[in-house]
């Protein structure tokens, strides 16, 4: 059993190795695609395009556009003079949002009335203008607070200001909410979903094309032997994979290993077993591999937008939700970000492991049905 | 079925959906001999194999290889068998020494007999100085060299060789069959299928298949004595004569069963004894010159009288 098992690994070592292509693929895609997802899945939003009207001149106005300059969220690209310029910009694109401060705003303050300035802001991107809504509202109620302790100041007052709520907030695990914290570690779900479903789709349905099967089907060998000798070695390639990843991404993004990287290795295991499992069950059923792959890929999006990558699970409705608890890559990301960032050992973890273990007995078990040895 | 057969087929039928790959199909090898499956693309021959080898389930009938039932049994069957499919299953970017490497670990064979089996097939296939060429970069002939040693690899005392020689240049079909020779006198037992008819001349008995069903088995010798009753023929037309019009004046005439184009000449089946070569030449008088000569009966006549259901009177 041991010799027919390590000569079909033997094969296809070689089979890899010979395929300069794929060898390439296995080894650069993932560091491609940490790069590329590493700085564009960004949604730390800053130097938003700001285009101002500052209608009154005065040093007030000029306080607040201080004020609006001092934080890295927005960027003053546009003084203009009108309103009707603002919409022009926002609506080409120039600029994400506008600050309108109209005449005798610095009157109303001095007379220690409430003046009013306007926001405008460009919503056809959400996550641009949550942030923007959120970072100009903080500018502007910490200018009005410190309007407010200096008009205190002037009674006499001002020592005595005392905020009645003071919320003392404390970020844990990862304090300056740098998303390549969150990304990178989930990354290595994705290039390992990847890898491992691309690889293994086409693994069985191209002795099939090749018309090698049914030289094997008349071999002693055993399925179960013919599927570990396959995967095993992209289970390698999917491990020097993590290693990569997490390298790269503690050089290039800083993102810290705060759990224990056996642990991670381990689950990553436990993670791909599925996913070898459900590339192999592909590999049974399509009858070409151009049907394999597009069958990976169609697995592959949806995995993507629900398993939580991008979009967090909790925001979703509930049937979708429910939907991502078929897909495993939902319980790793959990279980990677987990450890990477938050540093839990396996006592977190249970349920992903639970989830995924079932998962794997499922897709493993069909995939062994779905191949008999036999051509009917 | 005999003691001795080493593949006992009864009633044996496939079906793809309405169609009938295998119609009822009886037949038995014995051990140490090289039966020919003769018949035309689409017969069956490939379907019987592969029911043979437990790649497919029969719809009806049974068959046992080497005792063994090829439903039950089909995995104790494998390790004893050897089988060379249509496409020669080589993986071309591994060498010639790996893909027997490959397919000798897969049959458990351990090192020291893996190092002896692989040299002993590489001499067998005179492959010795290419053992570290791509299998993808071999010709034609060569490829198919390598995919018999592959299913030779573990020492089969049973071989099934489906068309080994189609798609190979003139040359290599005859060293193939020498080495199909060899393995014959080292008693293993051989069923090769083909669609060559001078191939089929070389096995000991033929099965004759078409449409799925089994027309006759036996030796050439005695399917060429028993299924055609007649004289044949070869007809010379003259050197400036086309054969075309000396063909249609065959056919007409009374007793005339088979007349053939074999290059230059025709070959014909007359009814036993109903021309001599004087009286035939005489009957092609309006040919001067046409030149008559005995002939053998060749195989060709044995599958079309088979196949047409007969002679035609």
């Amino acid at each position: 059993m041991i010799r027919r098992l390590t000569s079909i690994m033997r094969k296809e070592a070689i089979h890899i190795v010979r395929d300069r292509r794929t060898l390439a693929l296995s080894f650069v895609m993932p560091i491609v695609m940490l790069l590329l997802l590493g700085y564009a899945a960004n949604t730390d939003v800053r130097n938003i395009s700001l285009v101002v009207v500052d209608q009154d001149r005065s040093p007030a106005s000029r306080a607040l556009l201080d004020a609006f300059r001092a934080a890295d969220y927005f960027r003053v690209d546009f003084m203009v003079d009108s309103e009707a310029r603002i919409e022009e910009l926002i609506g080409q694109g120039a600029a994400k949002a506008g600050l309108i401060v109209p005449p005798g705003y610095g009157e109303q303050l001095v007379a220690g009335r409430s003046a009013q300035v306007g926001f405008v802001l460009d919503g056809s991107d959400p996550i641009v203008a949550q942030n923007a809504l959120a970072s100009a509202k903080l500018i502007g109620q910490a200018k009005a607070t410190e309007i407010a302790i200096e008009r205190l100041a002037a009674r006499g007052q001002g020592s005595q200001f005392v905020s009645p709520i003071d919320v003392s907030t404390q970020v844990w695990y990862n304090p300056d909410l740098v998303s390549a914290y969150y990304m990178v570690p989930a990354l290595i779900g994705i290039i390992l979903l990847f890898q491992s479903l691309i690889l293994t789709s086409t693994a069985i349905v191209r002795e099939r094309e090749r018309g090698t099967i049914e030289q094997l089907i008349v071999t002693p060998i055993r399925a179960g032997e013919l599927v570990v000798g396959k995967i095993a070695p992209y289970v390698i390639i999917a491990f020097v994979n993590i290693i990569e990843v997490l390298i790269v991404g503690a050089l290039l993004f800083r993102v810290p290993m705060n759990g224990s990287v056996l642990l991670l290795l381990a689950l990553a295991a436990l993670f791909m077993i599925t996913t070898l499992g459900i590339g192999l069950l592909i590999s049974t059923i399509a009858r070409t591999q151009q049907e394999a792959m597009i069958t990976a890929i169609f697995y592959l999006l949806p995995n993507i937008f629900l398993a939580g990558f991008f979009f967090p699970i909790a925001a979703m409705p509930p049937i979708l939700q429910l939907i991502s608890y078929f897909f495993p890559l939902r319980y790793f990301l959990i279980i990677v970000r987990g450890i990477v960032l938050k540093g839990v050992g396996i006592e977190a973890l249970w349920p992903e492991v639970i989830g995924l273990t079932i998962f794997g007995l499922v897709v493993v078990t069909a995939a062994s049905r779905r191949f008999r040895k036999s051509l009917d | 079925m005999s003691p001795d057969a080493v593949v006992a087929v009864h009633e044996l039928s496939k079906s793809f959906g309405d169609f009938v790959a295998v119609d009822a199909v009886s037949f038995d090898v014995q051990r140490g001999e090289v039966v020919g499956y003769l018949g035309p693309n689409g017969s069956g021959k490939t379907t019987t194999m592969r029911m043979l080898l437990g790649l497919l389930r029969p719809t009806s009938g049974s068959a046992t290889v080497l005792g063994l039932d090829v439903v039950r049994d089909a995995e104790r069957i494998r390790p004893q068998v050897g089988y060379m499919s249509q496409r020669f299953a080589l993986y071309e970017d591994l060498t010639v020494a790996e893909n027997l490497r490959f397919y000798g670990g897969v049959y458990g064979l351990d090192n020291a007999r893996l190092a002896e089996r692989m040299e002993a097939m590489l001499e067998l296939i005179e492959l010795q100085d290419q053992r570290n060429e791509r299998a993808g970069e071999l010709a034609g002939g060569w490829r198919q060299r390598l995919a018999l040693a592959i299913a030779l690899i573990h020492e089969p005392e049973l071989m099934f060789l489906d068309e080994p020689t189609s798609g190979v240049d003139p040359e290599a079909r005859r060293a193939f069959w020498d080495v199909i020779y060899t393995l014959a006198e080292q008693g293993r037992t051989i069923v090769v299928s083909t669609h060559y008819m001078d191939e089929a001349e070389h096995c000991g008995r033929l099965a004759i298949l078409d449409q799925g069903r089994l027309l006759a088995m036996d030796t050439p010798t005695a399917l060429k004595r028993d299924v055609v009753h007649g004289d044949a023929w070869e007809i010379v037309p003259p050197p400036d004569a086309s054969p075309g019009p000396v063909l249609d004046s065959l056919v007409r005439l009374p007793g005339v069963l088979r007349v053939e184009t074999l290059g230059d000449s025709l070959h014909a089946i007359v009814e036993p004894g109903a021309y001599q070569a004087e009286s035939l030449a005489d009957a092609l008088a309006g040919y001067p010159g046409v030149r008559v000569e005995p002939a053998e009966i060749s195989l060709d006549d044995v599958f079309s009288i088979l196949v047409s259901g007969g002679h035609r009177r």
